[in-house]
């Protein structure tokens, strides 16, 4: 090895103690499954779009997601789904600010920021389940469609099941990211980080937060825009 | 550490935010405020997928800090995702055939 390292002039490559990508095995890893749950949405998404396109006519969103709460008979298309969009980018904003206070080891204000994630994230959830309730009371389910197409024929079935399943997948993957944002939080606050030296398992859960933020936004343009 | 804190900065946060929520604010313009007589519905959609891939990259370059990650994790996150372009063609083509044969 010693001569190795004399002919090339620097270290060798292959002797170890090189980090070829620069990240911990923890982060790599939380990406790399990241890549894999970004393929799964994907698959659910294009589905969607395949079986929407070949589909003669179709649900026109703005009417079907066109109510907020607490106000009756009216047509607001967009707007609760607005607010939803903007309550997850806002909770992901606080996230990085709880990353970043990290970064200096400010335990006190990682502790604030991952509190408001976590209500961010529970607000977002009790959106959707006030949309899927107000959906339910229409009649729409898995295997149900009381929407008609936009030219006035009735709907298919496929329109529900893929609302349902993907915003429902979506749902599962923030209703697990709250519960790892508390279990690191109450982490925080024994002091874990701290005595370990370093605040990475925040940088870790605030991959996968933002990756929920991330698919949201596709969501959003497939289900809600287009 | 003490590189990462330097690129990026509470003031960065807040920029991406506004980035993202103006885009989000034109998506809503183009969908609720712009008659499809003055831009059909082709380009709407057109535009909202090249506005969500715009937030895509600010969510992933800057809050998932992807940007400022070596090449080499760069190049292993973003070339895979390659595959579904391929699976966006096939099954393009696909409905296509569906719809003739419904």
């Amino acid at each position: 090895m010693a001569s190795t390292t004399a002919l090339t002039g620097k270290k060798h490559i292959w002797d170890g103690g090189a980090e070829p990508y620069g990240a911990s095995y923890g982060k790599l890893m939380m990406w790399f499954f990241l890549l894999s749950d970004a393929f799964t949405f994907s698959a659910l998404l294009l589905a969607y779009a395949a079986l929407r396109f070949s589909a003669p006519s179709w649900p026109v969103p703005d009417d079907v997601f066109a109510s907020i709460p607490f106000v009756h008979g009216n047509h607001y298309p967009l707007v609760f789904v607005g607010i939803m969009t903007f309550i997850l980018i806002a909770s992901s904003v606080t996230m990085v600010l709880a990353v970043e206070a990290g970064h200096r080891g400010a335990k006190n204000e990682v502790v604030k920021w991952m509190i408001w994630t976590i209500v961010g994230g529970i607000a977002f959830l009790g959106c959707q389940a006030w949309e899927w309730t107000h959906l339910h009371h229409d009649g729409a389910w898995w295997g149900s469609n009381p929407f008609l197409n936009a030219d006035g024929t009735p709907g298919m079935v496929n329109f529900t099941n893929l609302f349902f399943t993907i915003t429902g997948f979506h749902g599962f993957h923030v209703f697990s990211g709250v519960l790892i944002n508390v279990i690191v939080l109450f982490m925080t606050m024994n002091g874990v980080f701290d005595r370990r030296g370093t605040y990475e398992t925040i940088e870790k859960v605030g991959l996968y937060w933002h990756f929920v933020d991330l698919v949201w936004v596709f969501v959003f343009t497939f289900f809600y825009l287009i | 550490m003490s590189h990462e804190t330097a690129s990026f900065q509470k003031k960065d946060i807040m920029r991406v935010f506004w980035v993202l929520t103006a885009i989000t604010a034109v998506e809503f313009i183009i969908a609720l405020a712009i008659p499809s007589s003055f831009m059909s519905k082709d380009i709407k959609n057109f535009m909202y997928i090249a506005l969500t891939i715009l937030k895509a990259f600010y969510i992933v370059a800057y809050f998932m800090h992807l940007k400022f990650e070596k090449i080499n994790l760069i190049y292993s996150i973003l070339l895979p995702l390659v595959f579904i372009i391929g699976v966006i063609a096939a099954l393009m083509n696909e409905s296509n055939y569906w719809s003739i044969v419904r």
